[in-house]
């Protein structure tokens, strides 16, 4: 009899289910239909990627300060070197874009601290973005007090204007928001229906009916001594618009809060503003931010639309740079700038806010 | 005071009126009421002096007066003698045409993307993940701007058009041949729709058969059939009563067939583009919402993979698709509003941009196009609160 007392060594697995063979097999030629459909789809990615990527990086031409130095048939990203400047800063004096500058830096620092999860006192620092900050702005921007020299509106232009208009947006619509948000709740039918209609007729017409609205009914609105600026036109356009949104999410937030909560202020004795202030709010705010960071992101697309009621935003100077006599017909590599940029904020914003749903995700839901 | 607590004085029966929170709400909502008012009776009154200045008349008579102006595209007959109420007509007509078509291509778009996204193939897996996470990051302005003034008009001229079976490209626009009904295709339409009311019938004969005998009769091919043979038998019998009107190089441009401008179709690519992204992760989560113990009961139950799907999976995770998917139309309606970038004329462009340039009739005009849109919100969220009321789950 024999008896084998000692172990034989493992088998390895089947080459057919392990290494790049085996994840192939799994991966990209299951079944006949997957395999006929990956060379299908293979075939087409490398017949317009490879031409892609050469025609970007590979044949493309990079430095130089006019036209001619676009020689070598693919993407003339001179174009944009060249004017990069205006792309970002508009028609900002260029001795003051140091004011700009600042305001970018202490943009940066603001998101930083927000983001990072160690960042001490966060609450302070998040009263601090939403009102001294664009108190702060608005005198670096504009100037005129300081010593600082004034730069009108019509002046702003480009990137910066783009978050002028996104960060305003945000800003002014936040506590409307939360108000509409309230108000939609509240018990008493006469504010109740008036935010009811005032949210839902916003969300029912395109921004740009709305911005056509603030720039032509607003100045028959107020006696005509008051001259709106065009940027102030817009901006209050927008900010109508997004509150309305924003109330949408702030009032899925309050609803996300257990009536045990409501009960228990009730119970307290707290009245109705220390109730909302001290109980509700500070919890539903929290679980809005993904919410809240998903309408930024839509409105942070949508400030393009001024370019509609001729404010240059980033997307208007890179289309009037486009007609420039001298730089006629890139305007694939004017798009593909503008797009690259408006895709880094929108989609680091929208990773951001995945992950912070993922964090907050602590119930025991299916996912 | 504790003296108060030891005499056990009850508090005063009736509380001062500002104590009062029902009282306190009433004064509260009627200044509001009055507040709102206010603002009102001012901005209108601002607003009649400010356009009595400027010797605009209020009022809808504008209407009526001929518009003065061509329009690229009308479904209705027009020139520039109709009035602007026709201008407003037509422009209403352009954008829903674009909407209608939009919702189409966006809807075939965003499934096949969000199906593609669940697929176990990796390569088409990676794909649909890039389209989703490019195209959901990029302003729709920009999108439309792009596919019309980097795509489209450097297409080549008429006479150098691009040729794609019958069709030709140009940077004029797509011109399709297009079919020419004679006398006999009334027969075909009529053998259409016998064969719809035929299908109408096998399903609700299917639905009581099945029933009262658990058994299944294969409608989904023999409704096929019906639709396509029974059409495709009197055509032939009819002796095919139809023609293609093709499109032919004339002079500079084409005549003949049917035309799509170029501002149609980058209108159309960037709306149906932009608003897929958003119904394929729609569609994704909708599938993933649907429980894996629902797959595995099918399996116990003996059912194969594609009723499996049919039966179970696709109409429970349409109880989940189709509200946010509603509001996805909703808002690529609205968005076809960014029309007027590129001068497709839809009513925002038409009627709020040239016509309110030329009459000055702001409030009149901004307010019919605010409330057109509105009407279609409502209707739409009627029509969704119907669908709900129908679908909600049965709790006890």
């Amino acid at each position: 009899m024999i008896v084998n007392d000692t172990k034989l060594p493992d088998l390895p697995p089947p080459s057919s289910t392990s290494g790049i063979i085996g994840w192939l097999r799994i991966n990209l030629f299951s079944t006949p239909f997957y395999s006929v459909l990956t060379l299908v789809v293979g075939y087409l990615l490398w017949s317009t990627l490879i031409p892609a990527f050469q025609w970007i990086f590979i044949d493309s031409d990079w430095v130089g300060d006019s036209r001619d130095a676009c020689t070598s048939g693919g993407a003339c990203w001179v174009f944009i070197s060249v004017r990069m400047d205006q792309f970002i800063y508009g028609f900002y004096p260029e001795t003051e874009y140091w004011r700009i500058n600042i305001l970018f830096v202490m943009l940066a620092l603001l998101i930083g601290a927000l983001i990072y999860e160690g960042t001490p006192k966060k609450g302070w620092i998040a009263a601090f973005a939403l009102t001294a900050f664009p108190v702060i702005s608005f005198f670096l921007l504009y100037g005129g007090s300081f010593g600082l020299e004034v730069v009108e509106t019509h002046k702003w232009g480009g990137l910066s204007l783009t978050l002028v208009l996104a960060l305003v947006g945000i800003v002014a619509s936040l506590p409307i928001g939360i108000f509409l948000a309230l108000g939609r709740r509240s018990n008493m039918t006469a504010v109740r229906s008036f935010c009811t209609v005032f949210i839902e007729m916003w969300r029912g017409v395109p921004l740009i009916t709305i911005l056509f609205m603030a720039s032509v009914m607003l100045p028959l609105f107020v006696p005509e001594e008051i001259d709106f600026d065009k940027l102030l036109r817009a901006l209050i356009g927008i900010t109508l618009f997004q509150s309305a949104y924003m109330a949408e999410v702030i009032r899925g937030g309050l609803q996300a809060i257990p009536k045990g909560q409501y009960e228990a202020a009730d119970a307290l004795g707290l009245s109705y503003w220390k109730k909302m202030g001290l109980i509700v709010l500070p919890q539903a705010l929290k679980i809005m931010i993904p919410g809240i960071v998903n309408t930024f992101i839509a409105l942070f697309k949508d400030t393009s639309l001024v370019l509609i009621i001729g404010l240059f935003d980033l997307l208007a100077i890179v289309q009037a740079a486009l007609s420039d006599p001298k730089w006629l017909g890139y305007s694939i590599e004017g798009y593909a700038f503008v797009a690259f940029v408006f895709w880094v904020f929108c989609f680091s914003m929208s990773r951001y806010s995945q992950y912070l749903e993922r964090k907050l995700h602590t119930g025991h839901g299916a996912r | 005071m504790p003296s108060d607590v030891n005499k056990g004085v009850a508090p005063s029966s009736k509380p001062k009126f500002w104590n009062d929170p029902d009282k306190r709400a009433m004064l509260f909502q009627v200044l509001m009421v009055l507040t709102v008012l206010g603002f009102f009776a001012y901005i209108i009154s601002n607003a009649l002096y400010n356009l009595e200045k400027r010797g605009i008349t209020t009022g809808f008579a504008f209407l009526d007066q001929s518009a003065g102006f061509e329009i690229l595209l009308a479904l209705l007959p027009y020139d520039a003698t109709y009035s602007f109420g026709r201008t407003f007509l037509v422009g209403l007509l352009n954008t829903l045409l674009v909407s209608f078509l939009g919702v189409i291509l966006a809807t075939v778009i965003g499934f096949v993307m969000g199906i593609a996204r669940l697929s176990q193939n990796w390569l088409v897996n990676k794909v649909a993940t890039a389209y989703i996470e490019i195209f959901r990051n990029i302003p729709l302005l920009l999108q439309i701007l792009f596919w019309y003034v980097a795509v489209l008009q450097p297409l080549p001229l008429p006479r150098a058009s691009i040729e794609i079976g019958g069709a030709f490209l140009n940077n004029r626009g797509l011109y399709l041949p297009w079919p020419v009904f004679e006398s006999g295709f009334s027969l075909v339409m009529i053998a259409l729709a016998i064969a719809i009311c035929a299908v109408v019938w096998l399903l609700r004969w299917n639905h009581k058969r099945q029933d009262a005998t658990g058994e299944r009769f294969p409608v989904l091919w023999t409704s096929l059939a019906l639709l396509i043979g029974l059409p495709l038998l009197v055509y032939v019998l009819a002796g095919s009563p139809m023609s293609w009107d093709e499109p032919v190089l004339k002079g500079f441009n084409f005549k003949g067939g049917a035309t799509i401008i170029p501002e149609l179709m980058a209108l159309l690519i960037a709306l149906s583009v932009y608003t897929g992204t958003f119904i394929a992760e729609i569609v994704r989560s909708g599938i993933l919402a649907v429980s894996h113990g629902q797959t595995e009961a099918a399996g116990a139950l003996g059912l194969n993979k594609s009723k499996t799907l049919r039966l179970i999976v696709v109409p429970q995770s349409m109880r989940v698709i189709i509200p946010p998917l509603t509001s996805q139309y909703l808002n690529l309606i609205k968005n076809s509003s960014l029309a007027t970038a590129i001068g497709y004329p839809d009513l925002v462009s038409v009627f709020m941009g040239t016509t309110l340039n030329q009459t000055g009739q702001a409030i009149e005009i901004i307010f019919m196009t605010m409330a057109v849109y509105l009407t279609i919100n409502l209707i739409v969220s009627m029509l969704m609160n119907l669908y709900n009321k129908r679908m909600s789950l049965v709790e006890r």
